[in-house]
């Protein structure tokens, strides 16, 4: 089966240049400062954000002059096709827990909570992949909901080549296992900084450029797709003045 | 748990507001909070269920897995029981923190599910049989975890379906299993002897049902009660640091039973007006 059919449509239909259907909601949950959930497609994640607040546990953790970000990443044990027997602690979750900081790190304003700390907690319900992908995303909604001051929204977004020229944006599950490079981009969309990037398999450096252009799109894309959202919510939630945003 | 804190005042507020039978959020002794229910919300899972109750919120994924029965137990599947605090719920459980509170859950659970028959489970005696392990995510924590879990699972395992299998004998006794592919093809567990949980604490002198966080907090000691359909019990369970006297024990008993038999049946309503939906209904989510 070929990544891409001669009509120029993807397994799921999809045509390479498209995302998967997101729907998110802001503040799904009252505990924490902030809370979102996010569906990209059938990929599923809660995202959590507690904080600023004093550092807990040891207070040599703490830095002068900025935030101390914590993240973790955790996986449901039924969020994948085999049942995992972790949801946390193996390799891979301790990955994404370092590269779920780096991106997070891009955007917060740490400068103006130091000696104090922030927690990131993002757990995956359902995994169809992209799940970096849609946890950033998620994180960038919560922390937004919980008011922290962000440089700018951080999204992230992954990218592949089928067939060896066709680039395609935001990969499934299906697409990652059928073969195919991965790309993984989180980025600053507005003034296009990368944050992280990372890659599965290695491609023709030819490639490369025109693979990063599509994931940076896909970043624009979706980043204009969580912006409404996040009007939307702040508009329902009155805390949102569409008069003083026009002028 | 959840770590809240109260002041001696607050206390004593929620202690007189259960002495006159009016708890704080308007609530009598014997009312439970507003609950949502939707099943079949993870699709990676064979069966699932979310349930939340007012601030508690429960996730819970059945998965269905072929393995090998016990030697003590050859004619009968295995059902296991995994309990998750996820971080988001409270910092507290990052890491490794939730792990005691988990443990503790899962154990009093596979206890209380004793009656659960597992035999339908089995496929070929001493050679293979289901596995169904019972993931639950803790995903926010608003008090009594036992009750809200135990409905969660309940309608975890209606949902849930164990795919046909088709198997022929082999040479050496060893038998060739083939698991239908077809996703109708699939049959549904019974779970008319599945208990629910009931939690009764202890303020003051009088039992409340479903306790707030804030009223665990008040709280000397709970009853937990796992109750079948029919009225049986099938465990009981007292948590917390108080003593309760016998006496108040027993009562509290019978009342959990009452309790437990109308939770039940309003499960058991609440699920099937779902299922009469039709595969077509409309799916929230965490959505809405």
């Amino acid at each position: 089966m070929d990544l891409i059919s001669d009509q120029g449509l993807r397994v799921d239909g999809r045509r390479a240049g498209e995302l998967r259907r997101i729907r998110c909601k802001l503040g799904v949950y009252d505990q924490p400062d902030g809370s979102a959930y996010l569906e990209q497609g059938h990929t599923k994640v809660l995202a959590a954000v507690y904080g600023p607040h004093q550092i807990r546990g040891s207070r040599t953790k703490a830095l002068q002059d900025s935030v101390v970000i914590n993240c973790q990443y955790s996986m449901a044990t039924f969020s994948t096709g085999e049942r995992k027997k972790r949801p946390r602690g193996d390799r891979r979750s301790t990955e994404m827990t370092m590269l779920l900081k780096q991106a997070v790190s891009a955007v917060i304003k740490a400068e103006l909570y130091p000696r104090s700390q922030i927690d990131v907690f993002l757990e995956v319900l359902q995994a169809d992949g992209g799940n970096y992908c849609a946890c950033v995303n998620a994180a960038t909604l919560a922390l937004i909901d919980a008011g922290i001051p962000l440089r700018e929204y951080v999204v992230a977004c992954t990218a592949s080549l089928a067939n060896g020229k066709v680039p395609l944006v935001d990969i499934s599950h299906l697409e990652e296992t059928m073969g195919g490079p991965n790309l993984t981009v989180a980025a600053l969309p507005l003034s296009g900084q990368i944050a992280v990037m990372e890659m599965s398999q290695r491609f023709h450096i030819d490639h490369l450029e025109e693979v990063t252009q599509l994931a940076l799109q896909g970043c624009r894309d979706i980043y204009k797709i969580l912006d409404k959202a996040v009007k939307e919510h702040l508009l329902e939630t009155g805390d949102f003045f569409p008069q003083l945003e026009s002028n | 748990m959840a770590s809240v804190l109260l002041n001696d005042a607050e206390k004593t507020f929620i202690l007189h507001g259960v002495e006159v039978d009016l708890r704080c959020d308007g609530r009598r002794r014997g009312d439970y909070r507003p609950m949502e229910l939707e099943t079949d919300v993870v699709s990676t899972a064979s069966g699932s269920a979310r349930l939340r109750l007012a601030n508690t919120d429960i996730l819970v994924g059945v998965k269905t897995e072929i393995d090998v029965p016990y030697p003590e137990n050859p004619e009968e599947g295995k059902l296991e029981f995994f309990v998750d605090c996820s971080a988001n719920a409270t910092p507290a459980f990052e890491g490794r923190g939730g792990e005691d509170l988990a443990n503790e859950i899962s154990s009093r659970l596979s206890r209380a599910y004793q009656s659960l028959p597992l035999a339908p489970l089995c496929i070929v005696p001493k050679q293979a049989c289901w596995k169904l392990y019972v993931d639950i995510l803790i995903l926010e924590c608003g008090g009594n975890f036992y009750d809200a879990i135990s409905l969660a699972v309940k309608a975890a395992l209606f949902n849930t379906r164990v795919p046909q299998v088709t198997g022929s004998f082999l040479d050496g006794g060893s038998v060739d299993l083939e698991v239908s592919d077809d996703p109708f093809q699939c049959w549904r567990l019974d779970i008319t002897k599945a208990p629910v949980l009931v939690t009764l604490s202890k303020i003051g002198d009088n039992c409340v049902v479903d306790p707030t966080a804030e009223e665990e907090t008040c709280s000397v000691a709970s009853i937990v009660v796992a109750v079948l359909d029919s009225g049986s019990l099938t465990a009981v369970i007292k948590i917390g640091e108080g003593s309760v006297h016998e006496q108040t024990l027993i009562e509290t008993i019978k009342t959990a039973q009452k309790i437990g038999v109308e939770l039940n049946s309003s499960l058991m309503t609440a699920l099937n007006q779902e299922e009469s939906l039709g595969p077509k209904r409309q799916r929230f989510g965490f959505l809405k």
